[in-house]
């Protein structure tokens, strides 16, 4: 009868969590629109809105790999790139036989979340027989292979067909009136811009589902067993490799999603270190650590909140990242390290000790 | 027919013989012991039966299956299920979690059932949850079913994994010293435990010990091990009154 007790109890506490980070985006989300309808919202804000979109899904997803599955991935920008540029190109290419924006943006989401997942399970299968230090390294080369391969590509269309080069636009040897779609490093210019905020908490939305649930199943309880303990999942019967593919490739599918967020956010999409490089992976990995790894909601709201940062701090001009970095240190000491952690303990015991004396 | 027959075992690290012309038959729902001093190769015959070594001589039989070779999730497919010398939990996970997962096989639903959380999923998650629940009834876990599996007592970790092994619904249950580091309390409930546990699911335990109380009292017959080889094997009493076996722990 107890057991029973706190089975219920404990199912619905899993479920009020969840529903408290559905309702802290669809929040967040009325909050800023009524700002925006009351013109409260500064230009420069508002073209941060999708950017802050795609960082969440990026967390997110990111997050799968690092919390959930214990691998630590420093390439989730790659898979970014692979999204961006796949589903660019898609709407660049049908852009005159799909008007409908609403389609054919649908139709390039599917197509970069495929193609980025596509590109974690290619890169996945030789990458996950590695550990720690050397997974990370290795993901971190293929992330940037990713990005230099973009740099080289030219490709174009003309009545004959697609033609592909990695020299020089001219080289593709295209028809009069042929079109360049991938310029090399100068990449894709002219993709339609389609994202737009509430698509953007849309897509928040759905990696949410889909990332919550999947932790909440059989699945999940799959890939945390391996992450706590690979010997002992295998000698219940759970398949590691598989698995762990499972989640390299979801969250890999994911930032490709994060991907098409982006790409359609920009006239001009550019394969660029500071886009899709290993600074890009870091600073996802950065809202992970900092919200917790495994935690979710805490990656969420730690990549809104280092994205916006930034942003609040730049009437401090030149002392604008160095505030930044001192918060980073201070936070990530105040929740990791005992001594943080033992303050945390007291402030949260000197609330529990006020509601019972309000009781 | 016998459950498990081991016919000729041996593997060699290197020029190492760690386990040589191992030969070891246990019938169905007995309880069986593995003895021999430290470095006998107790673990790597373990190691060999659930396949994290590939043996490189002699074969394995499972209820008349050949299983010599195959991979660990394929023999617990097959009906092996073990614990570990040093506690191998899911640490992260909580106690249900734990038992759940070594149901993974048995009540099975696809990820994308799980992530679109179409009616099967619910409803299979609830057979699990009452399956699980009814396992750690068994070993008096249910209280601490939500509960972290790391932040259980050293006793109940173990009790912990015991359940986690059956719930992989096995034919023969390997432990690998379950009263390592029990005090003689904890040990005498863990004997009542492996036996019920025999008694209860109709087991078979094959089991590595090195308590001799717990070997003597529970355990139908005995194979002692020494430099990866035979020493004696048999009947409880009469193994361990053999002038070899004394030898062998006591020096002569």
């Amino acid at each position: 009868m107890n057991g029973m007790k706190t089975k219920t109890h404990n199912l619905s506490r899993t479920t009020k969590s969840n529903i408290i980070t559905y309702g802290i985006v669809v929040a967040a989300y009325i909050i800023v629109e009524i700002f925006l309808r009351a013109g409260m919202v500064s230009s420069l804000l508002e073209g941060l809105l999708v950017p802050l979109c795609m960082y969440v899904i990026l967390a997110v997803s990111l997050n799968l790999t690092v919390g959930i599955s214990g691998e630590l991935s420093l390439g989730h920008a790659g898979f970014m790139c692979v999204g961006a540029f796949s589903s660019a190109f898609f709407s660049r290419c049908m852009e005159e036989m799909i008007p409908a924006a609403g389609i054919r943006f649908t139709l390039a989401i599917l197509i970069g979340t495929v193609f980025a997942a596509l590109f974690g399970i290619l890169i996945g299968v030789p990458v996950l027989r590695l550990k720690g230090d050397y997974l990370a390294i290795v993901t971190l080369a293929f992330g940037e292979i990713i990005k230099n391969v973009v740099n080289v590509i030219y490709l174009g269309r003309d009545s004959r067909g697609f033609h592909i080069s990695t020299k020089d636009s001219i080289s593709l040897g295209l028809e009069q009136g042929g079109d360049v779609i991938i310029k090399g490093p100068q990449g894709i210019t002219g993709t339609p811009n389609d994202s737009t905020f509430l698509i953007g908490v849309v897509l928040i939305l759905i990696t949410l589902f889909i990332v919550i649930n999947l932790i909440n199943s059989r699945t999940g309880r799959a890939i945390m067993a391996i992450r706590d303990n690979r010997i002992a999942a295998e000698s219940i019967g759970i398949n590691v490799t598989k698995y762990k593919l499972l989640a390299f490739s979801v969250s890999a599918a994911l930032a490709g999603t994060a991907g098409v967020l982006y790409a359609h956010n920009l006239s001009t999409l550019q394969a660029q270190p500071k886009n899709f490089g290993y600074n890009m992976s870091i600073t996802i990995l950065v809202f992970v650590v900092l919200g917790g790894i495994g935690n979710i909601r805490g990656s969420m709201i730690a990549a809104v909140v280092l994205t916006l940062l930034p942003e609040l701090l730049r009437g401090l001009n030149d002392y604008r990242m160095l505030i930044y970095a001192v918060i980073l240190i201070a936070t990530m000491i105040f929740t990791s390290s005992p001594g943080g952690q033992e303050i945390q303990e007291r402030i949260k015991l000197f609330f529990e000790r006020k509601k019972t004396k309000e009781a | 027919m016998a459950l498990l027959e081991v016919k000729n075992l041996g593997i060699s690290f290197g020029g190492l013989r760690a386990v040589d012309d191992f030969n070891l038959t246990i019938e169905q729902g007995e309880l069986y012991g593995l003895i021999g001093p430290n470095g006998a190769g107790k673990t790597t015959i373990f190691n060999l039966l659930t396949g994290v070594y590939k043996p490189t001589d002699g074969y394995i039989m499972l209820d008349g299956e050949n299983i010599t070779g195959k991979k660990t999730i394929e023999i617990n497919r097959h009906g092996i299920a073990r614990t570990f010398q040093n506690i191998r939990l899911f640490s992260e996970l909580t106690v249900l979690d734990n038992v759940k997962a070594g149901l993974h096989n048995h009540h099975p639903y696809s990820t994308l059932t799980g992530i679109l959380r179409l009616p099967k999923y619910y409803r299979v998650e609830k057979e699990m949850n009452e399956r699980a629940m009814e396992l750690l009834k068994v070993f008096g876990l249910d209280k601490e079913a939500y509960y972290k599996a790391s932040n259980l007592p050293y006793g109940q970790q173990r009790k912990l994994e015991i359940a986690r092994a059956l719930a992989t619904d096995p034919k023969l249950l390997l432990l690998d010293e379950p009263a390592a580091g029990m005090n003689p309390n904890e040990t005498q409930e863990l004997m009542k435990t492996i036996r019920f546990v025999r008694d209860e699911f109709h087991m078979t335990i094959l089991l590595i010990e090195h308590d001799m109380k717990l070997v003597s009292g529970i355990c139908e017959r005995l194979t002692v091990l020494n430099f990866g080889q035979i020493l004696a094997e048999g009947e409880t009493t009469a193994v361990l009154n053999d002038p070899k076996v004394i030898a062998a722990y006591l020096g002569e």
